[in-house]
């Protein structure tokens, strides 16, 4: 028992760390002596998880602290210039803070604004579309005492489409907070299992596991307590549909939780929101608000005996690894955030060791839609394997990036019209952990028809079977969907994508954390033209061990991008490799003896 | 726990009991599943090094990870699987600075008795040359980070009677490292520490004054495994029509050692000699190419711009190259220089060193003397290596079976003995 009170003590550690943080701008040597005690851990061990979080510093990072994006998309759209922009300004490299301490400027990794790029946040606070005089205005704003608030832009929706009849559309219509919760008289528990089993709805963020089936495994695991989280940790690059979801309706939101929670069981339901979404924590907390004032949430919630259940909102701290739901899980629990070994699943040992659901917001959005338009309705939406509509975020090269709900099945080369990209060239599908994907593909349909096992899908090595093999399999993505066009210099963008894993790989297995900075070489070295055939053949050889033997989803879908992007477009590979030769050419003696040279020079120049 | 059942593992049927980890259902069947994270003690299993990747059910997992159920089937000793164990140690080789003639704990380390039984002869991955923070703060231990393989079993196992974490992960990613927090270490009792030493399945747990109390060639890993085999490897077949085959060989940045174990053979030598014939070499004292070679063998990483010009020469004259010696082939002792900027090393060297002359104070240049490179470099960093030779050095007979295997395409294996040098 007393370790459980500690344990629960613990889950605040975040909190704490976070007031601490937006308070001194940094967590200092002091505050984690006194953390430490308080939360009675070693000083060490509080070290770990503040150093594990991109957003805590441990040393000061300014009174207004600036993260610009530099992500793929918005390398697109002038993100050399706004950079260049503000380090003029403010008088300070990226990744610095000034002497005053009133600015501090790093890079993060995308923070699901792609639509409007190039993007920042100050304080947590969204600013969209920069250009360098933007950047510059802010930045002369800010120093003359302007609130964060009044200068900050609110990130715009983009709803760029959705179905045209009602009907057919599942998110993007009319909301009426209660009228699906209502409808949960009529349900016992199980039936409420047994509609979603039959929706075939599976887990939207990405690795569409089957929402009934997790929901009947959290039932039958005997419990005093369950949790439902809510996976609102959008970190994959390209993906912002979560946010206008939860701006739109968070209510529906909401509903989904206590469904769930209702289904399974749960009386306490947890959003885990990214940091870079702070803003809209406060619509959240409204909403669960109203929600409590008016029957929606809290005890015997529309009259309904028994069915009890709130909601928090938990704040990430930056870090990609947390979309996974048992690091996210341990991100909760005030520690580290890395991924178990799955011993348990987290619908048998979760969160604090009970049964847990964990779903992404997209998932249980929908389940209050099943419920309010019937099964019928619903399952006439969409293909057989994937009924109802799929929400896609949509960045790149194109005129009308944003979010698109569609009926899945949609043809790629319809859905690339209707975004109107005129020189779809290289298309990352499903982000960074995707693949990419050529005008080869473009006949396939976007849905979970006929897939192919993944370990088949990613060992194509001809092109030509490739697209024989692939023609009539779906294509099935979280919600990520940038397009460049023929332009677009492939292998920088590749570039971006193994950094990023670099970056934020948890670092506790050997594949990912070694594998992925060793693969980020050889791509610098086919940049720098330096490799030839056999390192080509490495990278593949590499790719497929990490894939193999990585510990989570994110080392097993790390090199997917590369392994894709050799296969579609080799071209791009060999116009930059050397013949092959027994000499390095990346070897430069000249660059060898600088330091000597130098440092002789330095010698002889003394003498004079 | 008791139930047993059938499992499949390569092919071939076997009952074990319901729920025992597969590593050790494994065992108990006389089937060897590589582990190196693997701890007992450690419950749940720590899954960190992926060493012990297999197949289950067409899925690959780690098996330290799995337990066994009914009509489980095992894929373990695939080519390819054993290909992807060895490149994760490899992969931790090349990541770290495994320096084994100059560790502390060669003998007893986990990760070098496992690349022995892997015949892991060189890193296929670019060595890192990593220069991370060694501590020697805390009043007891080093904590040597650049050996460290982040396995967690100390962050797991070692605690303080409070419950306390003594080892923790800081930072993430490539720069995660293990940190020992100090007050607490303090807190520990002697066996505590140097559990926690023992425990440390590589060199980077180091309890002061307690190091060398075993010595080397009594330890762990010098005992077992005498009669071990390296795996087997296929020749290549060079010209023979010639009356005797062509050999050169230099030492570059190396300490001769190479060359004086070649000798080791003693009147074996005459044996050699009946085949072979030496062209450019300190053994003939040939300075200067007069033909074309079959084989080169270099021992010493490169230091210097003549290390490079030689190396270079070399790959040009000679058919083939084999790397001898762990200098050759990772950069060895010198290599340990890569850590020091190299205006510091000049310095130590000439000026500040106390083996200087007394009253030096000049940093020797001249246009003759070769110019030092910023880092000292593995061979196949210059040109392409097409065989390696590990040791320090290597011993003389497994030299000449190398190059006799290579020249008249014999296959051949060497002993364990043979291969291993602590």
């Amino acid at each position: 028992m007393a370790n459980l009170e500690q344990a629960l003590q613990r889950t605040s550690l975040m909190d704490v760390l976070w007031d601490i943080q937006k308070k001194r701008r940094y967590i200092s040597h002091d505050d984690k002596t006194k953390i430490a005690k308080e939360f009675n851990i070693s000083r060490m061990e509080l070290e770990g998880v503040i150093s594990f979080y991109h957003f805590f510093h441990r040393k000061n990072a300014g009174k207004y602290t600036i993260y610009l994006n530099c992500s793929t998309i918005s390398k697109l759209h002038h993100y050399q210039a706004v950079k260049e922009a503000f380090e003029e300004e403010i008088g300070i490299k990226i990744g610095n803070v000034t002497p005053d301490k009133l600015f501090g400027f790093f890079k993060t990794s995308c923070i699901g604004l792609s639509d409007q790029e190039s993007s920042a946040l100050i304080n947590f606070y969204p600013f969209t579309n920069l250009t360098p005089a933007k950047a510059k205005t802010i930045i002369s704003k800010l120093r003359d005492g302007h609130p964060l608030e009044s200068l900050c832009d609110i990130p715009k929706d983009n709803i760029q489409y959705r179905p045209e009849e009602d009907d057919k559309t599942v998110f993007f219509k009319t909301y009426k907070p209660g009228k699906a919760l209502k409808k949960l008289k009529d349900y016992r528990p199980d039936d409420v299992i047994e509609l979603v089993k039959n929706s075939k709805l599976s887990g939207r963020g990405g690795a569409f596991f089957p929402t009934g089936i997790k929901w009947q495994f959290c039932k039958d695991n005997i419990a005093d307590q369950k949790y439902i989280i809510c996976n609102a940790d959008e970190g994959e690059p390209g993906t912002f549909k979560d946010r206008v979801l939860m701006n739109n309706h968070p209510g529906l939101l909401l509903e989904g939780m206590a469904m769930a929670g209702y289904a399974v069981g749960a009386t306490e339901g947890t959003i885990y929101l990214r940091a870079e979404y702070f803003y809209l924590k406060e619509k959240l907390e409204e909403t669960i608000n109203d929600f409590n004032k008016n029957g929606l949430l809290g005890k015997n919630i529309l009259g309904i005996e028994g069915f009890d259940f709130k909601v928090n909102v938990h704040m990430g701290a930056g870090a990609y690894i947390c979309g996974e739901e048992t690091a996210l899980i341990a991100s909760m629990e005030g520690k580290r955030g890395e991924p178990t070994t799955k011993e348990f699943f987290p619908v048998e040992k979760g969160f604090l060791g009970k049964p847990t659901v964990v779903n992404n917001v997209e998932t249980l959005c929908a389940v209050p839609r099943i419920l309010e338009m019937g099964l019928e309705k619903y399952l006439k939406i969409g293909t057989n394997a994937t009924p109802g509509t799929k929400l896609l975020s949509v960045s790149g090269d194109c005129k009308k990036p944003g979010v698109y709900e569609i009926e899945w099945g949609m043809k790629l080369k319809d859905f690339l019209d209707l975004i109107e990209a005129k020189d779809p060239h290289y298309i990352l599908f499903n982000g960074f952990a995707g693949e990419f994907l050529s005008s080869v593909d473009f006949d396939r349909e976007i849905s979970g028809e006929n897939l192919l096992a993944e370990h088949i899908q990613f060992s194509f090595n001809d092109p030509i079977e490739y697209s024989r093999k692939m023609s009539g399999v779906g294509l099935r993505s979280g919600g990520s969907f940038m397009v460049f066009n023929s332009t677009r210099d492939l292998l920088s963008i590749l570039k971006n994508i193994t950094k990023f894993f670099v970056a934020e790989s948890c670092g506790i297995c050997v594949p990912c954390r070694t594998g992925n900075f060793l693969l980020n070489k050889k791509i610098n070295k086919i940049m720098l033209c330096h490799a030839d055939k056999s390192d080509l053949d490495e990278i593949k050889e590499w790719s497929t061990i990490i894939k193999q033997s990585s510990r989570c989803g994110l080392g097993k879908t790390s090199t997917n991008c590369l392994l894709t992007a050799m296969l579609k477009f080799p071209g791009e590979f060999q116009k930059c490799l050397l013949a092959e030769s027994d000499f390095n050419q990346a070897f430069k003696l000249e660059k060898a003896v600088e330091d000597y040279d130098n440092i002789i020079h330095e010698i002889e120049s003394s003498y004079e | 726990m008791n139930k047993l059942v059938n499992i499949t593992i390569d092919g071939r049927k076997y009952q074990v009991h319901e729920g025992k980890n597969l590593v050790d259902a494994a065992k108990e069947n006389g089937i060897y599943i590589p582990t190196l994270c693997h701890f007992h003690e450690v419950n749940p299993p720590l899954g960190t090094c992926r060493i012990c990747t297999v197949v289950v059910n067409n899925k690959t997992t780690t098996s330290c990870t799995t337990k066994v159920y009914e009509g489980m089937e095992v894929e373990i000793n695939t080519p390819e699987l054993q290909d992807t164990r060895k490149a994760i140690i490899e992969m931790l080789f090349a990541e770290g600075n495994h320096f084994c003639p100059s560790c502390e704990k060669s003998g007893n380390c986990d990760m070098q008795n496992l690349a022995y039984d892997m015949g892991i002869t060189v890193s296929r991955f670019p060595h890192v040359y990593s220069n991370k923070v060694v501590d020697f703060n805390s009043d007891r231990m080093i904590m040597e980070s650049n050996r460290c393989i982040l396995c967690k079993r100390c962050v797991e196992e070692v605690k303080t009677k409070e419950g306390m974490d003594v080892f923790s992960f800081v930072n993430r990613g490539v720069k995660t490292r293990v940190h020992i927090d100090y007050d607490e270490e303090a807190k520990l009792t002697d066996a505590e520490a140097l559990h926690a030493m023992n425990l440390c399945p590589v060199g980077a747990i180091l309890v002061k004054g307690m190091i060398y109390e075993q010595p080397f060639g009594d330890r762990k890993y010098d005992i077992v495994g005498k009669d071990k085999e390296a795996p087997k490897r296929e020749g290549t077949k060079k010209r023979s029509d010639e009356n005797k085959f062509i050999v050169a060989t230099t030492s570059l940045a190396g300490c001769f050692g190479c060359h004086m174990s070649l000798l080791d053979i003693d009147t074996e030598i005459l044996d050699v000699l009946e085949i072979v014939e030496f062209n450019k070499s300190p053994l003939t004292d040939i300075k200067k190419f007069s033909k074309r070679c079959d084989i080169g063998l270099i021992e010493g990483g490169c230091a210097n711009s003549e290390n490079i010009e030689v190396l270079k020469e070399f790959r040009k004259k000679c058919d083939i190259l084999i790397g001898f010696g762990e200098c050759a082939i990772m950069g060895g002792i010198p290599a340990m220089r890569n850590f020091v900027p190299l205006k510091e090393c000049l310095e130590e060297a000439y000026i500040h060193g106390l083996t200087g002359e007394i009253g030096a104070n000049v940093i020797p240049n001249h246009e003759d003397i070769p110019k030092l490179l910023n880092n000292v470099y593995p061979c196949n960093e210059i040109v392409k290596i097409d065989y390696y030779i590990p040791g320090c050095p290597p011993n003389a007979s497994h030299i000449w079976k190398v190059v006799k295997n290579i020249l008249l395409n014999e296959e051949y294996s060497i002993t364990h003995e043979e291969f291993k040098y602590d």
